[in-house]
Protein backbone atom coordinates (compact mmCIF):
# COMPACT_ATOMS: atom_id res chain seq x y z
CA UNK A 1 0.00 0.00 0.00
CA UNK A 2 3.65 2.11 0.56
CA UNK A 3 4.08 2.16 -3.32
CA UNK A 4 3.66 5.40 -3.62
CA UNK A 5 5.73 6.64 -1.29
CA UNK A 6 9.64 6.94 -1.04
CA UNK A 7 11.03 4.98 1.68
CA UNK A 8 12.93 7.98 2.98
CA UNK A 9 9.44 9.87 3.43
CA UNK A 10 8.75 6.50 5.15
CA UNK A 11 11.54 6.81 7.67
CA UNK A 12 10.44 10.64 8.53
CA UNK A 13 7.06 9.70 9.38
CA UNK A 14 7.91 6.46 11.62
CA UNK A 15 10.26 8.80 13.41
CA UNK A 16 7.52 11.34 13.99
CA UNK A 17 5.24 8.29 15.29
CA UNK A 18 7.95 7.76 17.89
CA UNK A 19 8.23 11.30 19.04
CA UNK A 20 4.48 12.05 18.45
CA UNK A 21 3.00 9.11 20.72
CA UNK A 22 5.96 9.46 23.66
CA UNK A 23 5.82 13.27 24.21
CA UNK A 24 2.38 13.79 26.11
CA UNK A 25 3.39 11.23 28.59
CA UNK A 26 6.98 12.69 28.62
CA UNK A 27 5.61 15.91 28.67
CA UNK A 28 3.13 15.06 31.72
CA UNK A 29 5.71 13.65 33.67
CA UNK A 30 8.07 16.61 33.27
CA UNK A 31 5.87 19.34 33.88
CA UNK A 32 4.08 18.14 36.72
CA UNK A 33 6.14 15.40 38.81
CA UNK A 34 9.53 16.16 37.80
CA UNK A 35 8.99 19.72 37.22
CA UNK A 36 7.61 19.37 41.45
CA UNK A 37 10.65 17.78 42.73
CA UNK A 38 12.83 20.52 41.84
CA UNK A 39 10.22 23.21 42.75
CA UNK A 40 10.34 21.95 46.38
CA UNK A 41 13.72 21.46 46.55
CA UNK A 42 14.15 25.34 45.23
CA UNK A 43 11.33 26.26 48.10
CA UNK A 44 12.83 24.73 50.92
CA UNK A 45 15.36 27.27 51.30
CA UNK A 46 12.86 29.91 51.19
CA UNK A 47 10.52 31.16 54.03
CA UNK A 48 7.30 32.09 52.69
CA UNK A 49 4.83 34.40 53.50
CA UNK A 50 1.51 35.21 52.52
CA UNK A 51 0.61 39.00 52.14
CA UNK A 52 -2.90 39.96 50.87
CA UNK A 53 -2.58 36.99 48.41
CA UNK A 54 0.97 38.01 47.02
CA UNK A 55 3.79 35.52 48.41
CA UNK A 56 6.78 36.69 49.91
CA UNK A 57 10.02 34.50 49.73
CA UNK A 58 12.76 35.15 51.85
CA UNK A 59 15.95 33.00 51.73
CA UNK A 60 17.27 31.58 54.69
CA UNK A 61 19.26 28.86 53.48
CA UNK A 62 18.96 25.18 54.71
CA UNK A 63 16.97 26.74 58.17
CA UNK A 64 14.75 24.57 57.62
CA UNK A 65 15.65 21.71 57.42
CA UNK A 66 18.01 22.91 60.69
CA UNK A 67 14.64 23.11 62.41
CA UNK A 68 13.09 19.93 61.03
CA UNK A 69 16.05 17.72 62.34
CA UNK A 70 16.85 19.64 65.37
CA UNK A 71 13.51 21.22 66.63
CA UNK A 72 10.40 19.38 65.14
CA UNK A 73 8.78 16.93 67.19
CA UNK A 74 5.43 16.13 65.53
CA UNK A 75 6.83 15.12 62.32
CA UNK A 76 9.12 12.48 63.77
CA UNK A 77 6.57 11.20 65.98
CA UNK A 78 4.82 10.71 62.30
CA UNK A 79 7.37 9.41 61.02
CA UNK A 80 7.58 6.46 63.94
CA UNK A 81 3.73 5.80 63.82
CA UNK A 82 4.21 5.79 59.46
CA UNK A 83 6.78 2.67 60.19
CA UNK A 84 4.76 1.01 62.98
CA UNK A 85 1.81 1.14 60.87
CA UNK A 86 3.40 -0.27 57.93
CA UNK A 87 5.19 -2.73 60.06
CA UNK A 88 1.83 -3.65 61.87
CA UNK A 89 -0.61 -3.57 58.93
CA UNK A 90 1.17 -5.66 56.52
CA UNK A 91 2.23 -8.53 59.01
CA UNK A 92 -1.56 -9.12 59.42
CA UNK A 93 -2.95 -8.29 55.68
CA UNK A 94 -0.14 -11.14 54.61
CA UNK A 95 -0.72 -14.04 56.95
CA UNK A 96 -4.45 -13.36 57.13
CA UNK A 97 -4.62 -13.31 53.30
CA UNK A 98 -2.01 -15.96 52.74
CA UNK A 99 -3.98 -18.61 54.99
CA UNK A 100 -7.57 -17.68 53.75
CA UNK A 101 -6.14 -18.17 50.06
CA UNK A 102 -4.43 -21.36 51.33
CA UNK A 103 -7.77 -22.50 52.93
CA UNK A 104 -9.63 -21.72 49.31
CA UNK A 105 -7.38 -23.25 47.28
CA UNK A 106 -6.90 -26.32 49.23
CA UNK A 107 -10.94 -26.99 50.08
CA UNK A 108 -12.53 -24.89 47.69
CA UNK A 109 -15.51 -22.52 48.80
CA UNK A 110 -18.91 -21.74 48.11
CA UNK A 111 -20.38 -18.97 45.53
CA UNK A 112 -16.74 -17.82 44.80
CA UNK A 113 -17.94 -14.66 42.29
CA UNK A 114 -19.88 -13.35 45.00
CA UNK A 115 -17.07 -13.72 47.49
CA UNK A 116 -14.88 -12.56 44.93
CA UNK A 117 -17.21 -9.48 44.60
CA UNK A 118 -17.51 -8.91 47.96
CA UNK A 119 -13.94 -8.76 48.89
CA UNK A 120 -13.70 -6.20 45.85
CA UNK A 121 -15.67 -3.86 47.69
CA UNK A 122 -13.43 -2.12 50.02
CA UNK A 123 -10.47 -2.24 47.20
CA UNK A 124 -12.83 -0.23 44.65
CA UNK A 125 -14.90 2.15 46.87
CA UNK A 126 -13.48 5.65 47.69
CA UNK A 127 -11.06 5.55 50.85
CA UNK A 128 -12.82 8.46 51.93
CA UNK A 129 -15.54 6.60 51.95
CA UNK A 130 -14.10 4.08 54.06
CA UNK A 131 -13.09 6.37 56.63
CA UNK A 132 -16.49 7.87 56.51
CA UNK A 133 -17.92 4.24 57.41
CA UNK A 134 -15.72 3.45 59.82
CA UNK A 135 -15.91 6.96 61.62
CA UNK A 136 -19.38 6.34 62.27
CA UNK A 137 -18.95 2.37 63.25
CA UNK A 138 -16.99 3.70 65.95
CA UNK A 139 -18.37 6.25 66.90
CA UNK A 140 -18.31 6.76 70.40
CA UNK A 141 -22.20 6.95 71.25
CA UNK A 142 -24.57 5.53 68.39
CA UNK A 143 -21.53 3.90 66.64
CA UNK A 144 -22.11 0.31 65.61
CA UNK A 145 -19.39 -1.47 67.71
CA UNK A 146 -20.31 0.08 71.26
CA UNK A 147 -23.77 -0.68 70.39
CA UNK A 148 -22.56 -4.42 70.03
CA UNK A 149 -20.47 -4.25 73.02
CA UNK A 150 -23.27 -2.41 75.32
CA UNK A 151 -25.75 -5.64 74.03
CA UNK A 152 -23.25 -8.16 75.63
CA UNK A 153 -23.07 -6.15 78.45
CA UNK A 154 -19.66 -4.56 78.14
CA UNK A 155 -17.95 -1.15 78.52
CA UNK A 156 -18.15 0.82 75.34
CA UNK A 157 -14.68 1.82 74.10
CA UNK A 158 -13.54 5.46 72.92
CA UNK A 159 -12.08 4.13 69.89
CA UNK A 160 -10.50 6.94 67.88
CA UNK A 161 -10.65 9.22 70.79
CA UNK A 162 -8.17 7.33 73.26
CA UNK A 163 -4.72 7.69 72.69
CA UNK A 164 -3.80 3.97 73.77
CA UNK A 165 -6.10 2.80 71.59
CA UNK A 166 -6.65 5.10 68.06
CA UNK A 167 -3.78 4.19 66.65
CA UNK A 168 -4.53 0.35 66.73
CA UNK A 169 -8.21 1.01 65.55
CA UNK A 170 -6.41 3.05 62.61
CA UNK A 171 -4.74 0.04 61.79
CA UNK A 172 -7.53 -2.24 61.87
CA UNK A 173 -9.53 -0.37 59.75
CA UNK A 174 -6.57 -0.36 56.71
CA UNK A 175 -6.00 -4.11 57.54
CA UNK A 176 -9.71 -4.39 56.86
CA UNK A 177 -9.31 -2.52 54.05
CA UNK A 178 -6.57 -4.63 52.50
CA UNK A 179 -6.53 -7.92 53.26
CA UNK A 180 -8.81 -8.77 50.22
CA UNK A 181 -6.06 -7.72 47.97
CA UNK A 182 -3.92 -9.28 49.72
CA UNK A 183 -6.07 -12.37 49.11
CA UNK A 184 -6.76 -12.10 45.53
CA UNK A 185 -3.08 -11.96 45.08
CA UNK A 186 -2.17 -14.75 47.31
CA UNK A 187 -5.14 -17.07 45.57
CA UNK A 188 -3.86 -15.80 42.07
CA UNK A 189 -0.11 -16.58 42.96
CA UNK A 190 -1.35 -20.29 44.34
CA UNK A 191 -3.66 -21.01 41.77
CA UNK A 192 -1.01 -20.41 39.09
CA UNK A 193 1.33 -23.28 40.69
CA UNK A 194 2.27 -26.37 38.93
CA UNK A 195 0.06 -29.07 39.98
CA UNK A 196 2.28 -31.57 38.71
CA UNK A 197 5.79 -30.02 40.90
CA UNK A 198 3.18 -29.79 44.03
CA UNK A 199 1.84 -33.46 43.31
CA UNK A 200 5.37 -35.09 43.10
CA UNK A 201 6.42 -32.88 46.10
CA UNK A 202 3.72 -34.51 47.62
CA UNK A 203 5.12 -37.84 47.79
CA UNK A 204 7.92 -36.87 50.16
CA UNK A 205 6.19 -35.22 52.97
CA UNK A 206 3.52 -35.83 55.38
CA UNK A 207 0.73 -33.69 56.75
CA UNK A 208 -0.22 -30.39 55.87
CA UNK A 209 1.63 -28.16 57.66
CA UNK A 210 4.94 -29.92 56.22
CA UNK A 211 3.32 -29.20 53.16
CA UNK A 212 2.82 -25.85 53.62
CA UNK A 213 6.18 -25.19 54.86
CA UNK A 214 8.36 -27.16 52.70
CA UNK A 215 6.72 -26.96 49.69
CA UNK A 216 4.03 -24.12 49.22
CA UNK A 217 5.83 -21.34 50.89
CA UNK A 218 9.31 -21.59 49.13
CA UNK A 219 7.21 -21.79 45.49
CA UNK A 220 5.06 -19.10 46.60
CA UNK A 221 7.98 -16.88 48.30
CA UNK A 222 8.50 -14.27 45.16
CA UNK A 223 4.83 -13.43 44.80
CA UNK A 224 5.17 -13.23 48.61
CA UNK A 225 8.22 -11.11 48.45
CA UNK A 226 6.78 -8.56 45.76
CA UNK A 227 3.45 -8.49 47.65
CA UNK A 228 4.93 -7.49 51.27
CA UNK A 229 7.12 -4.85 49.18
CA UNK A 230 4.42 -3.47 47.32
CA UNK A 231 2.12 -3.44 50.49
CA UNK A 232 5.18 -1.65 52.72
CA UNK A 233 5.77 1.23 49.96
CA UNK A 234 1.64 1.75 49.73
CA UNK A 235 1.20 1.81 53.05
CA UNK A 236 3.25 4.54 53.27
CA UNK A 237 0.86 6.45 51.77
CA UNK A 238 -1.97 6.30 54.22
CA UNK A 239 -3.49 9.78 54.36
CA UNK A 240 -7.66 10.17 53.83
CA UNK A 241 -8.51 7.46 56.83
CA UNK A 242 -6.30 9.47 59.23
CA UNK A 243 -7.56 12.56 57.81
CA UNK A 244 -10.83 11.57 58.90
CA UNK A 245 -10.80 9.14 61.48
CA UNK A 246 -8.48 11.46 63.63
CA UNK A 247 -6.60 13.99 62.19
CA UNK A 248 -3.50 12.96 64.01
CA UNK A 249 -5.07 13.02 67.28
CA UNK A 250 -5.36 12.70 70.05
CA UNK A 251 -2.12 14.33 70.55
CA UNK A 252 0.68 12.49 67.84
CA UNK A 253 -1.01 9.49 68.73
CA UNK A 254 -2.25 8.71 65.30
CA UNK A 255 0.03 11.13 63.26
CA UNK A 256 1.68 9.98 59.93
CA UNK A 257 4.16 11.92 57.75
CA UNK A 258 1.64 12.51 55.21
CA UNK A 259 -0.83 14.54 57.23
CA UNK A 260 2.28 16.61 58.69
CA UNK A 261 3.26 17.39 55.81
CA UNK A 262 -0.76 18.18 55.00
CA UNK A 263 -1.22 20.52 58.09
CA UNK A 264 2.07 22.48 57.55
CA UNK A 265 1.47 23.16 53.70
CA UNK A 266 -2.05 23.77 54.33
CA UNK A 267 -3.27 24.42 57.64
CA UNK A 268 -0.35 26.08 59.14
CA UNK A 269 0.33 28.09 55.91
CA UNK A 270 4.06 27.39 56.33
CA UNK A 271 5.42 26.48 52.66
CA UNK A 272 9.25 26.17 53.13
CA UNK A 273 8.90 24.02 55.90
CA UNK A 274 6.27 21.84 54.31
CA UNK A 275 8.90 21.70 51.12
CA UNK A 276 11.59 20.85 53.39
CA UNK A 277 9.15 18.11 54.81
CA UNK A 278 8.25 16.81 51.52
CA UNK A 279 11.87 16.65 49.90
CA UNK A 280 13.01 14.77 53.60
CA UNK A 281 9.82 12.55 52.97
CA UNK A 282 10.51 12.16 49.43
CA UNK A 283 13.93 11.08 49.39
CA UNK A 284 13.94 8.84 52.15
CA UNK A 285 10.73 6.44 50.02
CA UNK A 286 12.63 6.61 46.66
CA UNK A 287 15.61 5.44 48.58
CA UNK A 288 13.70 2.55 50.29
CA UNK A 289 11.96 1.59 46.82
CA UNK A 290 15.60 1.80 44.71
CA UNK A 291 16.77 -0.07 47.59
CA UNK A 292 13.81 -2.75 47.70
CA UNK A 293 13.79 -3.08 43.71
CA UNK A 294 17.50 -3.49 44.31
CA UNK A 295 17.26 -6.71 46.55
CA UNK A 296 14.35 -7.83 44.27
CA UNK A 297 16.84 -7.75 40.82
CA UNK A 298 19.50 -9.79 42.90
CA UNK A 299 17.15 -12.22 44.00
CA UNK A 300 16.16 -12.98 40.46
CA UNK A 301 19.71 -12.97 39.19
CA UNK A 302 20.59 -15.40 41.37
CA UNK A 303 17.78 -17.48 41.18
CA UNK A 304 18.55 -17.42 37.34
CA UNK A 305 22.11 -18.53 38.03
CA UNK A 306 21.17 -21.53 39.51
CA UNK B 1 -10.07 -38.79 55.31
CA UNK B 2 -13.48 -37.66 53.73
CA UNK B 3 -14.48 -36.85 57.16
CA UNK B 4 -11.24 -34.27 57.28
CA UNK B 5 -11.57 -33.27 53.86
CA UNK B 6 -15.10 -32.06 55.19
CA UNK B 7 -14.17 -30.36 58.01
CA UNK B 8 -11.65 -28.77 55.81
CA UNK B 9 -13.77 -27.33 53.55
CA UNK B 10 -16.43 -25.83 56.70
CA UNK B 11 -13.53 -24.43 58.09
CA UNK B 12 -12.23 -22.91 54.86
CA UNK B 13 -15.58 -21.33 53.96
CA UNK B 14 -16.47 -20.22 57.37
CA UNK B 15 -13.14 -18.16 57.28
CA UNK B 16 -13.93 -16.43 54.25
CA UNK B 17 -17.06 -16.08 54.39
CA UNK B 18 -16.52 -14.85 58.20
CA UNK B 19 -14.00 -12.14 56.22
CA UNK B 20 -17.08 -11.21 53.89
CA UNK B 21 -19.85 -11.14 56.81
CA UNK B 22 -17.08 -8.36 58.33
CA UNK B 23 -16.92 -6.15 55.18
CA UNK B 24 -20.55 -6.46 54.67
CA UNK B 25 -21.83 -6.11 58.30
CA UNK B 26 -20.14 -2.51 58.67
CA UNK B 27 -21.09 -1.47 54.73
CA UNK B 28 -24.49 -1.84 55.14
CA UNK B 29 -24.92 -0.60 58.65
CA UNK B 30 -23.87 2.82 57.33
CA UNK B 31 -25.92 2.64 54.17
CA UNK B 32 -28.60 1.28 55.84
CA UNK B 33 -29.18 5.14 57.64
CA UNK B 34 -29.42 6.83 54.55
CA UNK B 35 -33.26 5.66 54.79
CA UNK B 36 -33.19 6.12 58.60
CA UNK B 37 -34.56 9.51 60.22
CA UNK B 38 -32.36 10.98 62.19
CA UNK B 39 -34.41 9.85 65.55
CA UNK B 40 -34.40 6.63 64.68
CA UNK B 41 -30.55 6.23 63.71
CA UNK B 42 -29.41 8.52 67.16
CA UNK B 43 -31.67 5.86 69.23
CA UNK B 44 -30.55 2.95 67.15
CA UNK B 45 -33.81 1.38 66.55
CA UNK B 46 -33.40 -1.75 64.24
CA UNK B 47 -36.83 -1.52 62.77
CA UNK B 48 -37.68 1.92 61.71
CA UNK B 49 -39.46 3.69 58.96
CA UNK B 50 -38.06 3.77 55.35
CA UNK B 51 -37.48 7.79 53.92
CA UNK B 52 -36.14 9.09 51.02
CA UNK B 53 -36.05 12.60 52.81
CA UNK B 54 -31.99 12.09 53.37
CA UNK B 55 -31.58 11.97 49.36
CA UNK B 56 -34.28 15.07 48.65
CA UNK B 57 -32.35 16.74 51.64
CA UNK B 58 -28.88 15.91 50.06
CA UNK B 59 -29.64 16.52 46.14
CA UNK B 60 -32.56 18.83 46.01
CA UNK B 61 -32.31 21.36 49.27
CA UNK B 62 -30.87 24.12 48.61
CA UNK B 63 -28.33 24.36 50.84
CA UNK B 64 -26.88 21.24 49.50
CA UNK B 65 -24.31 21.33 46.82
CA UNK B 66 -24.33 17.46 46.94
CA UNK B 67 -25.92 17.49 43.21
CA UNK B 68 -23.15 19.26 41.91
CA UNK B 69 -19.89 17.76 43.66
CA UNK B 70 -21.60 14.68 41.90
CA UNK B 71 -21.43 16.05 38.71
CA UNK B 72 -18.17 17.88 39.10
CA UNK B 73 -16.73 14.18 40.70
CA UNK B 74 -17.85 12.72 37.51
CA UNK B 75 -16.79 15.37 34.73
CA UNK B 76 -13.03 15.61 36.24
CA UNK B 77 -12.66 11.62 36.60
CA UNK B 78 -14.45 11.20 32.55
CA UNK B 79 -11.87 13.91 31.48
CA UNK B 80 -8.74 12.80 32.84
CA UNK B 81 -9.23 9.33 32.80
CA UNK B 82 -9.85 10.20 28.42
CA UNK B 83 -6.51 11.72 28.14
CA UNK B 84 -4.45 9.55 30.09
CA UNK B 85 -5.88 6.40 28.28
CA UNK B 86 -5.67 8.13 24.76
CA UNK B 87 -2.10 8.86 25.73
CA UNK B 88 -0.95 5.68 28.03
CA UNK B 89 -2.18 4.05 24.92
CA UNK B 90 -0.09 5.47 22.22
CA UNK B 91 2.68 5.50 24.11
CA UNK B 92 2.89 2.07 25.57
CA UNK B 93 2.45 0.62 22.15
CA UNK B 94 5.82 2.57 21.16
CA UNK B 95 7.56 1.60 23.79
CA UNK B 96 5.82 -2.00 23.90
CA UNK B 97 6.20 -2.96 20.20
CA UNK B 98 8.89 -0.49 18.61
CA UNK B 99 12.49 0.12 19.07
CA UNK B 100 12.85 2.89 21.23
CA UNK B 101 16.20 4.10 22.44
CA UNK B 102 17.36 2.71 25.93
CA UNK B 103 17.57 6.66 26.68
CA UNK B 104 14.15 7.79 25.86
CA UNK B 105 12.90 4.14 27.63
CA UNK B 106 14.08 3.88 30.70
CA UNK B 107 13.82 7.54 31.93
CA UNK B 108 9.75 7.20 30.99
CA UNK B 109 9.39 3.61 32.19
CA UNK B 110 11.64 3.98 35.63
CA UNK B 111 10.09 7.29 36.52
CA UNK B 112 6.78 5.89 36.18
CA UNK B 113 7.52 3.23 38.39
CA UNK B 114 8.95 5.62 41.33
CA UNK B 115 6.59 8.43 41.11
CA UNK B 116 3.71 5.80 41.23
CA UNK B 117 4.92 4.69 44.18
CA UNK B 118 5.57 8.13 46.44
CA UNK B 119 2.89 9.39 48.20
CA UNK B 120 0.57 11.68 46.74
CA UNK B 121 0.91 14.38 49.61
CA UNK B 122 5.04 14.91 49.15
CA UNK B 123 3.65 16.35 45.61
CA UNK B 124 0.25 18.11 46.40
CA UNK B 125 2.32 21.24 48.22
CA UNK B 126 4.04 22.22 45.21
CA UNK B 127 1.08 21.41 42.63
CA UNK B 128 -0.74 23.66 44.55
CA UNK B 129 2.03 26.64 44.70
CA UNK B 130 2.62 25.96 41.24
CA UNK B 131 -1.19 26.38 39.87
CA UNK B 132 -1.64 28.96 42.55
CA UNK B 133 0.97 30.83 39.99
CA UNK B 134 -0.26 30.79 37.18
CA UNK B 135 -3.67 31.59 38.60
CA UNK B 136 -5.17 28.11 37.75
CA UNK B 137 -5.60 26.91 41.14
CA UNK B 138 -9.10 26.07 41.75
CA UNK B 139 -10.52 25.83 37.81
CA UNK B 140 -10.96 22.33 36.66
CA UNK B 141 -7.83 22.14 34.32
CA UNK B 142 -5.74 22.20 37.86
CA UNK B 143 -7.71 19.17 38.82
CA UNK B 144 -7.71 17.48 35.61
CA UNK B 145 -4.63 17.37 34.30
CA UNK B 146 -3.06 16.67 38.03
CA UNK B 147 -5.40 13.44 38.23
CA UNK B 148 -4.21 12.58 34.88
CA UNK B 149 -0.67 12.86 35.82
CA UNK B 150 -1.18 11.26 39.01
CA UNK B 151 -2.69 8.28 37.00
CA UNK B 152 -0.41 7.96 34.20
CA UNK B 153 1.64 5.35 35.44
CA UNK B 154 -0.92 3.06 36.56
CA UNK B 155 -2.33 3.50 32.49
CA UNK B 156 0.62 3.32 30.90
CA UNK B 157 1.74 0.01 32.68
CA UNK B 158 -1.90 -1.81 32.26
CA UNK B 159 -2.05 -0.71 28.49
CA UNK B 160 2.08 -1.88 28.54
CA UNK B 161 0.99 -4.94 29.47
CA UNK B 162 -2.01 -5.87 27.11
CA UNK B 163 0.34 -4.79 24.45
CA UNK B 164 3.00 -7.24 25.27
CA UNK B 165 0.39 -9.98 25.46
CA UNK B 166 -0.38 -9.56 21.56
CA UNK B 167 1.33 -11.83 19.37
CA UNK B 168 4.85 -10.78 17.34
CA UNK B 169 3.93 -12.24 14.23
CA UNK B 170 1.23 -9.91 13.70
CA UNK B 171 3.27 -6.96 14.08
CA UNK B 172 5.97 -8.51 11.64
CA UNK B 173 3.68 -9.47 9.20
CA UNK B 174 2.35 -5.85 8.82
CA UNK B 175 5.64 -4.36 8.98
CA UNK B 176 6.03 -6.98 5.87
CA UNK B 177 3.48 -5.00 4.46
CA UNK B 178 5.08 -1.62 4.82
CA UNK B 179 3.02 -0.60 7.53
CA UNK B 180 4.28 2.66 8.91
CA UNK B 181 4.26 3.08 12.71
CA UNK B 182 0.57 4.85 13.32
CA UNK B 183 -0.75 2.01 10.54
CA UNK B 184 0.30 -0.46 12.86
CA UNK B 185 -1.18 1.02 15.74
CA UNK B 186 -4.74 2.32 14.04
CA UNK B 187 -4.90 -1.17 12.22
CA UNK B 188 -3.08 -3.57 14.06
CA UNK B 189 -2.30 -2.82 17.62
CA UNK B 190 -5.73 -0.37 18.40
CA UNK B 191 -8.69 -2.85 17.37
CA UNK B 192 -6.69 -5.75 19.26
CA UNK B 193 -6.24 -3.82 22.54
CA UNK B 194 -9.81 -2.32 22.28
CA UNK B 195 -10.57 -4.82 25.31
CA UNK B 196 -7.64 -3.83 27.87
CA UNK B 197 -8.75 -0.13 27.14
CA UNK B 198 -11.71 -0.76 28.42
CA UNK B 199 -10.52 -2.43 31.48
CA UNK B 200 -7.88 -0.14 31.88
CA UNK B 201 -10.53 3.06 31.95
CA UNK B 202 -12.52 1.26 34.33
CA UNK B 203 -9.97 1.02 36.69
CA UNK B 204 -8.83 4.78 36.39
CA UNK B 205 -11.68 6.20 36.35
CA UNK B 206 -12.26 4.78 39.66
CA UNK B 207 -9.47 6.05 40.88
CA UNK B 208 -9.91 9.54 40.01
CA UNK B 209 -13.23 9.60 40.77
CA UNK B 210 -11.97 8.12 44.59
CA UNK B 211 -9.02 10.77 44.85
CA UNK B 212 -9.39 12.76 48.09
CA UNK B 213 -6.31 14.33 48.47
CA UNK B 214 -5.57 16.41 45.18
CA UNK B 215 -9.21 17.33 44.97
CA UNK B 216 -8.72 18.17 49.05
CA UNK B 217 -6.33 20.93 48.05
CA UNK B 218 -6.86 22.11 44.27
CA UNK B 219 -10.43 22.25 44.02
CA UNK B 220 -12.67 25.55 45.12
CA UNK B 221 -16.14 25.42 46.70
CA UNK B 222 -17.07 25.47 42.80
CA UNK B 223 -15.21 22.40 41.61
CA UNK B 224 -15.49 20.37 44.69
CA UNK B 225 -15.80 16.74 44.38
CA UNK B 226 -18.11 14.61 45.87
CA UNK B 227 -15.48 12.23 48.37
CA UNK B 228 -13.95 16.13 49.51
CA UNK B 229 -17.50 17.18 50.22
CA UNK B 230 -18.37 14.07 52.36
CA UNK B 231 -15.17 14.46 54.10
CA UNK B 232 -16.27 17.73 55.36
CA UNK B 233 -20.18 16.77 56.23
CA UNK B 234 -18.33 14.05 58.89
CA UNK B 235 -15.90 16.79 60.22
CA UNK B 236 -19.51 19.10 60.83
CA UNK B 237 -20.28 19.86 64.43
CA UNK B 238 -23.73 18.58 64.27
CA UNK B 239 -23.28 16.11 62.17
CA UNK B 240 -26.12 14.96 60.05
CA UNK B 241 -25.94 11.26 59.97
CA UNK B 242 -29.02 10.36 57.05
CA UNK B 243 -27.60 12.72 54.31
CA UNK B 244 -23.97 11.92 55.26
CA UNK B 245 -25.40 8.00 54.66
CA UNK B 246 -27.05 8.94 51.28
CA UNK B 247 -24.01 10.62 50.09
CA UNK B 248 -21.96 7.92 50.65
CA UNK B 249 -24.27 5.60 48.96
CA UNK B 250 -24.74 7.62 46.01
CA UNK B 251 -20.58 7.84 45.84
CA UNK B 252 -19.79 4.35 45.69
CA UNK B 253 -22.69 3.75 42.78
CA UNK B 254 -19.54 3.63 40.07
CA UNK B 255 -17.68 1.58 42.24
CA UNK B 256 -20.58 -0.72 42.47
CA UNK B 257 -21.74 -0.84 38.86
CA UNK B 258 -18.43 -1.47 38.61
CA UNK B 259 -18.42 -5.08 40.33
CA UNK B 260 -21.04 -6.35 38.59
CA UNK B 261 -20.34 -5.70 35.68
CA UNK B 262 -16.67 -6.12 34.96
CA UNK B 263 -15.23 -8.01 38.03
CA UNK B 264 -12.89 -9.93 36.20
CA UNK B 265 -11.61 -6.57 34.35
CA UNK B 266 -10.89 -5.27 38.06
CA UNK B 267 -9.08 -8.27 39.09
CA UNK B 268 -7.20 -8.59 35.86
CA UNK B 269 -5.93 -4.87 36.13
CA UNK B 270 -5.50 -5.27 39.78
CA UNK B 271 -3.24 -7.84 39.36
CA UNK B 272 -1.30 -6.63 36.32
CA UNK B 273 -0.91 -3.43 38.08
CA UNK B 274 0.45 -5.29 41.27
CA UNK B 275 3.21 -7.60 39.68
CA UNK B 276 4.61 -4.66 37.73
Amino acid sequence: MNTMIKPGVVIRRNKRWLVLSLAPVAVFFLVLSGFPVLNLLGLSFFDVEWREGAAEFNYIGLENYHRLFLEETIYWAGVRNTLVFAVTVVTCQMVLGFSMALAVKRAGSVGRTILTGIFLLPIVIPPIVIGTMWRLVMGREFGLANTLLRWFGLNEVDWLGNPDIALASVMFVDIWHWTPFVFLLMLAGLESLDEEVLDAARLDVTGFWQEVRHIVLPLMLPTILITVIFRVILSFKVFDEVYLLTSGGPGTATEVVNFSIYRTFFRQDQVGYGSAMSVVTLFAIALTIILARGVLARRRNAEEAE
Amino acid sequence: MTLRRTSGRVAANVLVWGYAAMILLPTLWVLSNAFKYKIDIITGATLSPVTWSNFEQLLFSRQSQFLWNLLNSAFVAVSSTAIVIVIATMAAFTLGRLRVPGWVRWPILGWALLFQMLPTLTFVGSWYVMWSAIGLHGTYISVILTHVVHNLPMGLFLMLSFMSALPHEIFQAARMDGCSNSQMFWRVAFPLVRGGMIAATALIFIFSWSDFAIALTLTSPATMTAPVAIATFAQEYDIRYGEMAAGTLLSIVPALILILVGQRFIVRGLLAGAVK
